[in-house]
This record gives C-alpha cells, structure tokens and sequence, in this order.
C-alpha cells in the first residue's frame, strides 16, 4: 500500500501560484469571451427592437441599459478591488495583488462611462447634461479616486511593494466611500429616488427590466472577461521583470 | 506614555526649529483670503455669502502644503526604521505626528481666521461658528493628509500625488464644514463633522503604520 | 432601424461612446497582452537556461 505523501493543496493555494493560475484560468476566456457575446447581442435587440418606449421618457429609456450596468460596474469593481487587498493585506495571496492591478483601469474606465452615459441621459430627460445631485457627485469623486490608485500604480518602481501599499490606501477609501455617499447625499437632496431595487419590488414593467438585466450580466461577464486576461498579462510583465533584473545583474556580475 | 510625550516633544521641536514654516502657511492662508477677493471683486455682500466656503477651501490647501514634512525627512534620514524598532508602537508614534501636524499646520490657521473674516466680510455670528467648525473639522483632514503622506512616502516625488489621493477623501470634511456655518441644520451638520473627526483621527494612525511598515520592507 | 423618437441623437452618441470605450478598453487588453507575451518570449529566448525551471 503506498501512501500519498503529496501535500494536499486547496484550490486557494494552488492558484496561488501565478503559473499555475495561468495554466487553470486561461481554458475559461473563451466561454467567458462567447458568453459576453451572445449577452451583449441578445440585450443589445432587446434594447432596440423588443422593448417599448417609456410612457414618461419615451425613447430615451434605451440609455438607460447601457447607464445602469455601468453604474453598476463602477462599484461592483471597488468591492472585487476591496476583496482583494484584504487578500493582499490579510494572506499575502500573490494573486490578489495582480488582481488588485487589473481593475483599477476598468473600473475607471466603466466610472467614466457611468458619468458619460448619465450626462447623455439627463439631458433630455432634465435639461441639463451636469446637476450637483448626489448621484451623480458620489460618481464622479468615486472616479477621482479610481483615477488616484491608477496613478498609484503608476508611481511606484517596486509593484511587489506598491501592492501593499496601495492595498491600505483602497480599504481606507472603502471605508470613506459610504461616508462620501451619505455627506453628497445630505448636500444635495435633488433627484429622483432609486427606482430599479425597492422595498416594494419593481416598479417597471417587465419588458423594460428584460434588456436591463440582460445589458447588466453583458457588461458585468465583460468585466470579468476582461479582468482575467489583464491579470494573465499582469502575470507575464512580473515574469518579464523579474527575467530582465536577473540579465541586468548577470551583465553586471 | 513617556516615550508618547517624548516623541511628541520631539515631533514639536523639529517643527518649530524652521520657525518660518508656520509663518508661510498662515500667510498663504491670509493670500489666498486676499486672492479669492481680487477674483471675485470687492462686493462685500457676495464675499459674505461665499465666505465659509472659501475658508474652508483656503485651510485645506493650506494643510496640503505641510503635508510633505511629515514623514519624508524621517523616511530620507532613516528615522522612520528606527520608530518601527522601538517600543512605541508604530500608529502610537504616528498619532503624536498627527497631533503635532496639527498644532503647526491647523491651530495657527485657526488663530489666523479672524483677518480672513474680515477680508470677506463675515459677519460675527458666521465667524464664530466658522472658528467651532475648523476646531472640529482640521483634525479629520490631518489624519486624512497623514494617510496620504505615508501611502506616498517611498515614491520619489511623492509629493504631487498625496494631494490627488487626499481630496476625494476630504470633500465629506468640506461639506459638513462648510454645512456646520451656513446650513439650516448647522448643528447636525457640526455633530457630523465631530463623528467625521473622531473616526479619521482614531483609525488613520493604524492605516498610516500598515502602509509605512509595507513601504520599509 | 426603428425610429427612436425626438432624442435619437442622444441615444445614439450613448451607444456609440460606449461602443468605442469598450472597443479601446478590449483592444488595449489584447495589445498589451500581445505585447507583453512577444517580449517574455524574447527574453526567454535569449536566456533559455535560466527560463527552463
């Protein structure tokens, strides 16, 4: 009989090697990329052709399946970027430093879109295409801060040390975003309710939220589609950094 | 607690020693007061009403400006190791840097408010609330500016990036300041302000030390 | 194309900017993915003992 003397690895330990994280993620970007896809033209001939005008808004309903997931998306992002410094904080998970790196452009990017989206939306809607509500404030000071971490990353020379770092500094903002929320919201107190998650359920009819949910889950299996080939990339550049240190050193030896 | 009263005994020394430091920022608070008058024009009745704001604006980039003494020169002479080898706490030490920053950079501001009130045209009740909600209110944005201090100690250059990364995180502490003199409800506004103060300046010496001890590995 | 009323310019420039932040957002992804594959193949190429674990 012999025994198993291979130490038994959980799946958190095992991906906490970045080729071996590499190796195990990388048969999942194509479902990932055809699953986007077919979400996005799906929800995309919902938006169009499937989906009536709004009694209130008319037409201009339609920018609202690309403005909400966005919206969705640009906090959706902090709290995978929030997950992963306590990975990097708490258990040091190599992998949650990498995931950490990734999103912060596309979660500025999809910040950004949120802001571009609303702006199209309000003004026809309201008049005008910026107001000081507490929405839409809330946004853009979240975009500042996206855009803070990005030049961050930038900043540092050493990534292995920047991750810490820039770990504390994201919690720190996860922690002041709600506070953010709420003094924007007590400054301005213009603007319509939240309408899509209420107490009561659902205001709006089924054939408007159908294209939303579908545009959401598009946009949010784009996030992750994206997220994972920028952390396989992030991967290969550690490795192209560490290789060219190791020439520099060997020319100098 | 006698190595807290030492640290912050040192701490006020080296601050003081450069005694022109303080002098420099109670007078780029004074100009920019003068500088927000040039722009607008001499209307003493639209100075009022933008007063508090323009204070408000006026200490917080005032505070910006001592931000970068507080850890470099320590992080540059090596001092930074040496506190996190001793007995003190990190977040201890950091805390009486924080307290100090704010005896030099926040208090003098304060004692200086009255010419900025008259600059502007304030009147004395808003001057006594405005002197209630910087007393309450400059803490937060020196623990704030403490956390972005160390998070970009050991960049080469930091100093352009700590304002960038500060300003998000203090528009609450300008809202509720600014709220606490002239809005209908300035006393739930000042309450706020209190709340906002007391939790930055309790947990952002353990955030400034987690990000310090990460940048000396 | 179905008609989308008295805002069309405004829908239609909604769709169209996301189009193209996304377009740019996938191609920058696969660009630096490319770009960064090309050169850890480079290096591993000229430095085949030490890349070999």
């Amino acid at each position: 009989m012999s025994i198993d003397t291979t130490p038994k690895q959980s799946w958190w330990s095992r991906i906490a090697h970045p080729g071996q994280f590499v190796a195990w993620t990388s048969p999942l970007l194509w479902p990932l990329t055809i699953l986007t896809a077919v979400l996005f033209i799906i929800g995309l001939w919902f938006a169009f052709f499937n989906s009536p005008a709004d009694y209130q808004m008319g037409d201009t309903v339609r920018i609202m399946y690309v403005h909400v997931p966005n919206a969705w998306l640009s906090q959706f992002v902090y709290g995978v970027m929030t997950v992963s410094a306590l990975g990097t904080l708490v258990w040091r998970h190599p992998m949650a430093d990498v995931s950490m790196k990734a999103a912060a452009p596309l979660g500025a990017m999809f910040t950004a879109l949120a802001l571009f989206t609303g702006a199209l939306w309000g003004r026809p809607t309201w008049g005008t295409f910026w107001e000081w509500d507490g929405r839409m404030t809330s946004t853009l000071v979240l975009l500042f801060i996206y855009l803070g971490i990005v030049a961050l990353w930038r900043a540092f020379d050493d990534q292995l040390r920047a991750a810490r770092i820039i770990a504390v500094f994201t919690l720190v903002g996860a922690i002041n975003i709600p506070i953010i929320k709420f003094s924007v919201d007590w400054w301005s107190t213009l603007h319509q309710p939240a309408s899509v998650f209420r107490a009561d359920g659902p205001t709006m009819p089924g054939s408007i939220l159908t294209p939303l949910f579908v545009m959401f889950f598009a946009f949010t299996f784009l996030f992750l589609t994206l997220h994972l080939k920028a952390m396989h990339t992030e991967v290969k550049r550690r490795r192209v950094m560490g290789l060219q240190r190791r020439m520099a050193q060997g020319d100098a030896a | 607690m006698t190595a807290l009263r030492a640290m912050l005994g040192r701490e006020l020394r080296l601050a003081l020693r450069g005694g022109g430091d303080v002098l420099t920022l109670v007078l780029f608070f004074i100009i920019t007061g003068a500088i927000v008058a040039f722009a607008v024009g001499p209307d003493s009745v639209l100075l009022a009403r933008i007063a508090p704001g323009m204070v408000w604006v006026a200490a917080f980039l005032a505070m910006l400006l001592g931000l970068d003494r507080l850890f470099r020169p320590d992080h540059e002479d090596g001092a930074l190791i040496l506190l996190r080898q001793a007995e003190l706490p990190l977040s201890a030490a950091i805390a009486a840097k924080v307290m100090v920053h704010w005896l030099v950079s926040a208090l003098p501001l304060i004692l200086a408010s009255p010419l900025l009130a008259l600059q502007l045209a304030m009147d004395g009740e808003t001057f006594w609330r405005m002197v209630a909600s910087l007393l309450v209110g400059t803490p937060a944005l020196a623990a704030f500016g403490a956390v972005g201090a160390a998070v970009t100690v050991s960049i080469r250059g930091g100093g352009l990036i700590a304002p960038i990364l500060i300003a998000p995180l203090s528009i609450p502490v300008l809202i509720f300041g600014v709220g606490s003199i002239t809005a209908s409800q300035s006393s739930a506004a000042l309450l706020f302000l209190a709340a906002l103060s007391l939790m930055a300046v309790s947990l952002a010496p353990f955030a400034a030390a987690l990000a310090i001890s990460s940048a000396e590995d | 194309m179905i008609d989308l009323g008295p805002h069309a310019v405004f829908i239609v420039w909604a769709y169209l900017g996301v189009a193209m932040t996304v377009a740019a957002l996938v191609g920058w992804t696969l660009y630096d993915a490319r770009s960064t594959a090309r050169r850890l193949a480079e290096l591993e190429a000229r430095a085949p003992r030490r890349a070999a674990r």
